[in-house]
């Protein structure tokens, strides 16, 4: 029986700015297995990336950690000072391929330089083996070994994805976040991309969290889901349930909004308004301004979470027994 | 490689479309171009090396009938918006024509301060023919919508001073007071009610899709017939995407809209266009109408860009996605022999004794079964 790869309890993430408060990530708890993979998903501005970034102990300021714990592969990072995090865990354990880190690669490195760098740093390879090492992750990504010696400016969108995505495996973490991984790509590249994630999560074994806004490609990939909105995970649960039978009002209404390629041309609909101010959230539940099926409760206090069942739970006001 | 390419005469090229489509053809792009140079180094100026261009549109030919949603789609790079310019003159073409069936009253017009110089045949007008300076008569009936909302709305003018902005350019609307109630009318319109609030807020006061519905409204203030536009909804949520998509449509039902849709997002085109045109590295590569794109593509790329989007459909998960095409996409500026896919074909493989032909001459757009057009060798009966 694995046991749990990430743990996260309770966590607040806030951005503490002179006009108030951005309570980006709000309360928001869940676990993942050993080798699993899971999917956030929700629209811009929900905390998806700040949530990543507090996986990784690197929230910019005015941002910080306020409350709640992260245990990764059975150690509570929220505790451990930035050396501690930055010798043991960061890159090691969890890595991260930042939203849009492909317009992000330094112009004046070389590839092979980038991506042997922090194996000298951290495991005091040798120039040499650093570079020998490079080449293998490379190739496992799906580049030739001779891309070593290029510099970023010579590589293809997609290419570029697929060193940073090596560099983000380089030192063999258990977990991987992939921010908006192929947002930038075209379609044919979206799915190259895709499926090198599928390869790496099968051969390697390693967890990843996909961040998104499109649902499309969290189907491809995650086992578990979590659909955030306005700094909480609304719905949690396994891929199947979640799509097939999605039970809070924002997942719902989110799914019958995106159009299809195959099948029934279903009428498209979409969720008036827009989401709150983060500073200045609603009393209740956040989406209740948006909701069809708002009611007074809804209004005036937050929703409980419930369990639908052991592996599904909602934040939502109409599951709660009455 | 001539700039200047031959074409049969207009009379010639009309008639034979008019036709085949008949009366209700708004619009014809025939072999249209739109090449831009490259700059050149000093080593290749002295050396008097012949100029290099980014062939951006390559010689495309469709049409778009009175009503229709027209739809673009491919990859970044392919030229979209760059032949969403070209029609409407945003940009001088580099050759080719285009056919457009003006308002009476305007063609009437461009006669009279233009007279020899345009050429008018019937209903139809090439606009490539008509002078930028004179353009202005043409403008209000040829509108577009600009790929990035957040970059073409002015953010120090109130909103009510960028819709009223296009009636002061064109003298429409005469007095102050009429040309607010055409811009509170645009605003309801587009369903920013209460009018006379929003028409008083700057740009960043309002949401992504409310600063979308401003642009749709600058684009139908002016009372147009055809309008760009490009890639309208690909800056926004999935969550109000599709409230802008049918705002549009409405306006189009009310208004007897015709547009060219520009998108790279096949499942936006399915759903609302009648007819799409797929392209690649600046060519027309298959057009039919969505369900056929869909449902029964001929062309390989076509076929690769299908099998890529993903479907939000989980019993997918983990399988490997078999996208056939090899390679990447070239540069617009180092266009492969032949057929421009050939080097990324995978049908190519299945049939090597077409190798010679799709290396060596590119093939012609033609109508392989009825209104389903494709440009690919397997296709052609030689
Ligand atoms: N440095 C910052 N200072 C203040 N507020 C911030 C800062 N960074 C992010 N925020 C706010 O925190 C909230 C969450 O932002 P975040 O970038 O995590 O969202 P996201 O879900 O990743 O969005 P996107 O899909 O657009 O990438 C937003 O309301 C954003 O405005
Ligand atoms: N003003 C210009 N000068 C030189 N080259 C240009 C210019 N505008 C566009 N191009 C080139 O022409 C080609 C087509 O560009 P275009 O913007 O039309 O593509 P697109 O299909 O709209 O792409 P996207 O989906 O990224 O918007 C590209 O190779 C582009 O770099
Ligand atoms: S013309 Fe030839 S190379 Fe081009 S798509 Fe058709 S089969 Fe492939
Ligand atoms: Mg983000
Ligand atoms: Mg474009």
């Amino acid at each position: 029986m694995p046991g749990y790869v990430l743990e996260v309890e309770h966590l607040k993430t806030y951005y503490y700015t002179y006009k108030g408060i951005v309570k980006a990530v709000d309360d928001v708890s869940f676990k993942l297995k050993e080798g699993e993979s899971l999917g956030i998903a929700g629209e811009s501005g929900c905390g998806k990336s700040t949530l990543a970034y507090s996986l990784l102990k690197l929230v910019p300021p005015p941002g910080r950690i306020a409350g709640g714990r992260i245990v990764i592969d059975g150690v509570d990072v929220t505790r451990m000072s930035e050396a501690e995090v930055r010798s043991k865990v960061r890159w090691k354990k969890i890595s991260m391929v930042f939203q849009g880190a492909m317009n992000a690669l330094n112009p004046v490195y070389t590839v092979g330089y980038q991506l042997a760098e922090p194996l000298m740093y951290h495991k005091g390879y040798s120039k040499k083996e650093a570079l020998e090492e490079a080449k293998k992750y490379l190739q496992l990504v799906g580049l030739s070994p001779e891309v070593i010696n290029r510099y970023p400016h010579e590589l293809s969108g997609g290419m570029k994805q697929r060193v940073v995505i090596a560099m983000a495996l380089i030192l063999q973490p258990k977990i991987v976040i992939a921010d908006e991984p192929t947002t930038a790509l075209d379609v044919v590249v979206q799915a190259q991309i895709l499926n090198l994630l599928k390869k790496l999560q099968k051969e390697l074994g390693i967890s990843i969290i996909l961040i998104t806004h499109d649902l499309s490609i969290i189907a491809e990939l995650a086992d578990k889901v979590a659909i955030m909105y306005a700094g909480k995970i609304v719905e949690f649960g396994p891929l199947e349930k979640v799509f097939l039978e999605p039970q809070h009002p924002y997942t719902q209404a989110l799914l019958r909004s995106i159009p299809r390629l195959r099948g029934e041309k279903s009428k498209l609909e979409w969720i008036p308004g827009t989401p709150p101010d983060l500073r200045n959230p609603p009393l209740g539940c956040r989406f209740a301004p948006r909701c069809r099926f708002a009611m007074d409760i809804c209004r005036r206090e937050p929703p409980p979470e419930i369990q639908l069942a052991p592996d599904h739970r909602v934040l939502c006001w109409l599951y709660a027994k009455r | 490689m001539s700039l200047q390419e031959k074409l049969p005469p207009r009379d010639e090229v009309l008639r034979e479309f008019q036709k085949k489509i008949g009366g209700n053809m708004l619009l014809l792009a025939y072999k249209l171009k739109k090449w831009f140079p490259i700059r050149r180094s000093i080593k290749e100026v002295l050396l008097r090396k012949p100029p290099r261009y980014v062939r951006a549109v390559d010689g495309i030919t469709f049409y778009i009938r009175e009503g229709e949603t027209f739809c673009l789609v491919g990859e970044s790079g392919c030229g979209k918006t760059t032949t969403g310019r070209t029609l409407i003159r945003l940009l001088d073409p580099t050759g080719g024509y285009v056919f457009y069936k003006a308002r009476p009253e305007t063609l009437k017009l461009l006669k009279e301060t233009l007279g020899e110089k345009v050429y008018i045949s019937g209903d139809y007008i090439d606009l490539t023919t008509v002078p930028a300076k004179k353009f202005k008569p043409l403008r209000k009936e040829l509108q577009i919508i600009f790929q990035d909302p957040y970059g073409s709305l002015n953010p120090r003018f109130k909103i009510k001073d960028i819709l009223e902005e296009p009636l002061l350019v064109h003298g429409i609307g005469g007095s102050a007071e009429e040309r607010e109630k055409r811009v509170l009318k645009a605003l309801e319109d587009v369903k920013l009610t209460p009018a006379d609030e929003f028409a008083y807020r700057y740009p960043h006061m309002l949401s992504g899709g409310q600063r979308q519905r401003v642009v749709v409204a600058r684009a139908v203030i002016l009372n147009p017939r055809f309008v760009v536009a490009d890639e309208p909804v690909s800056m926004l949520d999935v969550s109000i995407r599709a409230e802008i998509l049918e705002l549009m449509m409405e306006l189009k039902r009310r208004y007897g809209l015709t547009y060219l849709f520009i998108t790279h997002d096949l499942a936006v085109a399915r759903y609302i266009c009648d007819r799409i045109a797929v392209m690649y590295l600046g060519t027309i590569v298959e057009i039919a109408d969505s369900d056929t794109i869909v449902e029964n593509p001929l062309h390989p790329y076509t076929r690769a860009l299908i099998a890529a989007v993903p479907e939000p459909d989980p019993s997918l998960r983990h399988r490997f996605k078999d996208v056939p095409i090899k390679g990447e996409i070239p540069s617009a500026a180092a266009i492969p022999p032949g057929c421009r896919f050939h080097p990324r074909c995978v049908a190519l493989d299945q049939h090597p004794e077409l190798r010679s032909l799709c290396t060596s001459e590119q093939p012609e757009l033609i109508e392989y079964e009825k209104d389903h057009w494709v440009a690919c060798w397997l296709y052609q009966k030689k």
